[in-house]
This record gives structure tokens, sequence and C-alpha cells, in this order.
């Protein structure tokens, strides 16, 4: 028989020596709370999916995807469809926590404010990977192209990475405001075009086959932008979920 | 309501003068340039419009930084004005960057790293407008603000080397390779007179405009206030 707890008892004292397992305990668990609620539902990743796939459907109508473009326009197909597929992803992945209310649930609990945008973070890359790990077969099946490239799948990687960062974080500001579904491409894309642009060329660099040192600056640059802005957000996360 | 600073206007008739001074010196003081002609004296405002429209981008930044450090409506009211006003400039400096490039390079726009960048820049100040538009509460509409002025200040320079890197490994692509150099000209020293005056004068405007914007912001946000106690 246990005693009838008293308020003061449950109120745990903060203990600052498990600051990082507690930090990645509520990491784990804003992850999984994503995937769990994402395997039960399947709206977010069979939309994505589906819309990855018509934007592929639509390039092939409107680029004449034959052989001899296929070489140098892969990459750039593949990517806009990755960037078209992900906002609709990070729009829906925020607005869910907006409108069921989850995310003030999600402020109130006692964890760091870093630890949701992380975990809304790396749910989300894990959703865009999912999308890429299924697009890339079938768009080699499609089009007769070997993607399974490893440098290909570093690139895609921390492409993602990139996009994710900074995705994320404006799609968290685009679902507080009045115009939010349209707002967040807006506010995305300009912000992301040197992470398009590095990840499209290393992509074709690998895609043709060119010399490591050709694709170096851009694997760098990819790296870079991710260590940058991963850091940024990470500061002002803070001021966006403020209330 | 408090009276317009004395400063002020002062400041607002030094910068009439010097503007009045500038068109004269670009059109009458600089000398002809033999190879582009009279489209070349573009370049004195074009430039000194594209200064303006950079250094509101910093201004911006930096705004954006004290008010989160601060949460100072101040700082604000100064990031809007910056990034309001960097706008009009940064398009007018497209526009006339445009009608220079149309008589030098005969073609109206390239996707040079510079234009591109230009141009992005401007995407980005009208995503930022377009932002600030869709909330109402004031204090979230400025943090937002300010969280994507520091965003995209810097992105945006990311932006340009990767343009630049993406133009050296390519040099030639639709035609663009040799703009850098194509309608290039050795300066006078009148022409430099000239040039670094509308740069002066430029940045003058710029913090007249500021100035305004600024008030005119503030103002704004007692009307606000006044608004709200009015419906309360």
């Amino acid at each position: 028989m246990q005693p009838i707890p008293h308020a003061e008892n449950q109120v745990k004292t903060k203990e600052p020596a498990l600051g990082v397992t507690q930090f990645i305990r509520s990491l784990a668990a804003i992850i999984w709370k994503d995937l769990a609620a994402e395997l039960r539902s399947r709206e977010l990743l069979s939309a994505m999916l589906v819309f990855a796939l018509l934007v592929i459907l639509i390039f092939n109508f409107s680029l004449e995807l034959d052989a001899q473009a296929r070489s140098t326009v892969t990459a750039g197909v593949l990517w806009v469809t990755f960037a078209f597929a992900g906002t609709l992803g990070l729009n829906r992945s925020m607005a869910m926590e907006k409108d069921r209310g989850c995310l003030d649930g999600l402020l109130l609990a006692p964890v760091d404010r870093s630890a949701i945008y992380f975990g809304k973070a790396i749910g989300n890359l894990i959703f865009m990977l999912i999308v890429e790990a299924i697009v890339l077969p079938v768009y080699s099946v499609l089009y007769s192209v070997n993607l399974f490239k490893p440098g290909l799948l570093l690139v895609i990687l921390l492409g993602s990475i990139g996009y994710v960062a900074v995705g994320t974080l404006l799609s968290s500001m685009a679902v507080q405001t009045r115009t939010r579904d349209v707002l967040l491409p807006i506010l995305l894309f300009p912000l992301i075009i040197p992470v398009l642009i590095a990840a499209v060329k290393g992509s074709t660099g690998f895609l043709q086959g060119a010399q490591v040192v050709d694709i170096r600056p851009w694997i760098n640059l990819l790296m870079v932008y991710d260590v940058i802005f991963v850091a940024v957000a990470f500061m002002v996360f803070d001021y966006i979920v403020e209330e | 309501m408090e009276s317009k600073p004395r400063l002020l206007a002062i400041l607002d008739i030094v910068t009439i003068l010097l503007f009045i001074t500038a068109v004269g010196m670009v059109f009458f003081y600089a000398p002809l340039e033999a190879v582009m002609g009279q489209v070349q004296r573009v370049f004195y405002f074009h430039v000194a419009n594209a200064w303006v429209g950079m250094l509101g981008f910093l201004v911006a930044a930096i705004a954006g930084v004290a008010f989160l450090r601060k949460s100072d409506r101040k700082w604000d009211i100064v990031g809007m004005a910056a990034v309001e006003i960097s706008f009009v400039f940064f398009f007018i400096a497209i526009v006339s960057g445009s009608i220079w490039a149309r008589g030098s390079w005969g073609t109206w726009w390239t996707w040079d790293p510079r234009l591109t960048t230009a141009a992005i820049v401007e995407l980005v100040y009208a995503a930022y407008l377009m932002l600030r538009q869709g909330i109402e509460d004031p204090d979230r509409r400025a943090r937002f603000g300010a969280v994507y002025a520091i965003l995209s200040f810097i992105s945006v320079p990311l932006t340009f080397i990767s343009i630049r890197i993406f133009r050296t490994i390519h040099p030639v692509i639709i035609g663009s390779g040799a703009a850098g150099a194509e309608g290039s000209f050795e300066m006078t020293p009148k022409m430099l007179q000239t040039f670094m005056f509308s740069l002066l004068t430029f940045s003058f405007i710029f913090a007249d405009l500021l100035w305004h914007r600024i008030r005119l912001g503030k103002l704004a946000d007692k009307t606000e206030n006044l608004r709200l106690k009015v419906l309360q």
C-alpha cells in the first residue's frame, strides 16, 4: 500500500548530473512520439510519397527525360522532388503539433527546449530519409539509372540534414502565422538555396563519375551549411516557441 | 505627439542638397565613358543603391540580434525599417543594373553570381515582409522577424559562395562566363570622386529614411496601443 503522494513530493528536483541522459531520453521520447503517431495514421509519409512520385511524373512530361537528358538533370529532378515533398512533410508535422495542442503540451513538459527542436528535426529527417529511400529505387527502375552510389547517398544525407535543420525551425515559425501553409516554402526556399546548389552539383558529380577533387567543394559546403544552421537553429529555437 | 526633432529636419535638408549635387555630378562632372557611353552613368547610383540595399541587410541582422538579447521593441522597429527601405533600394539597384547590363553586355539579365544573389536577397526581403504580415501578435512578430533576419543574413553569403564555386567549375553557362570582365572600366579621378560622392549621398539618404521610418514605426506602435485600449 503506497502512501498518498503529496504535491511537494511530486515535484522533482533538478539533477544537473543527469542532464545529458535526461536530454537524450526526452529527445528519444519526442522522436518516438512522432514515429508512433505516424505508424498509426500514416498520413504524412503517404502524402509525401505520393506527392514525390507525382512530381517525378510531371518532370517526365515537362522535361522529356530521355537517356541523354537524364545524365545531366537526374540530380536536379531528384532534389526538386525532395524539396517539394519535404515542405509538405514539414508543414504537416508542425501543423499536427499545433492543431491538437500538442506543442503546448511539449512546451509545458519539463524538458529542454532544444530537445524539442532536435526531436522534431530528427523526426522530420527520418521521414525525409524514408521518402528518399523509396523514391530513389523507384526512380532507378523507371529511368534505369543506377542511383546506389555511396557518394551520392552521402550527399543526399548531408543535404537532407541541412534542409531539415532550417526547415524544422521555419515550419515552427510558419505554423504560428495566419498564412501558414503558403508561407513555409516562401520562407524556406530562399534560405536553402546553398544546400540545393551544393546537393545538386554534388549529386551530379557522383552520377557522372566526376573526380573526387571536383566534388569536394560541394561536400565541404554542405557540411559547413549543416554545422552552421544546426547551431543557429539550436540557439534561436527558444525564441520561436516562447509564449 | 512629439514634434520632428531639429536634427532630423537638418538631416533632411542636407540629404536633399547632397542628392541634388550627386545628380549634378553624375551628369555634368563625371566624364563620358569612352566605350559604353551615357549608359555608364547609371553605374554611380546603381552601386550606391546596392550598397544601401546591403547596408539595410546588415542593420536588420544586427537589430535582430539586439532584439533577441534585449527584447526591446525599439530594435524591432529598427529592423523592420531597415528591411523596408533596403527592399526598395535593392529593387532600384536591380533595375538600374539591368539597364546597365542591357547597354554594356547586350542583355537585361545574366545568371552571374552577383545578379543571382541580388535576386535572392530581394526574395528574402519579400519573405521577411510577408512573414511579418502574417502575424498579429506584435511580440511574436518581432521575435520571428529577428530570427528570420539573422538566418537570412547567414544564408545569403553562403549562397553567393556556392554560386561562385558553381561558376568557376563551369565557366561557360549561357554565355555569362566573361560577364564579370565585360563592361568593366578604369575609373578616372573625376569618376571616382563622383562614385564616392554617390555612396556618401545614398548613405545619408539611408540614414535619413531610416530615422523617418523609425519615427513612423514608433507612432504606429502608439496608435496600435491606443486602438487596443479603446477596444478593451
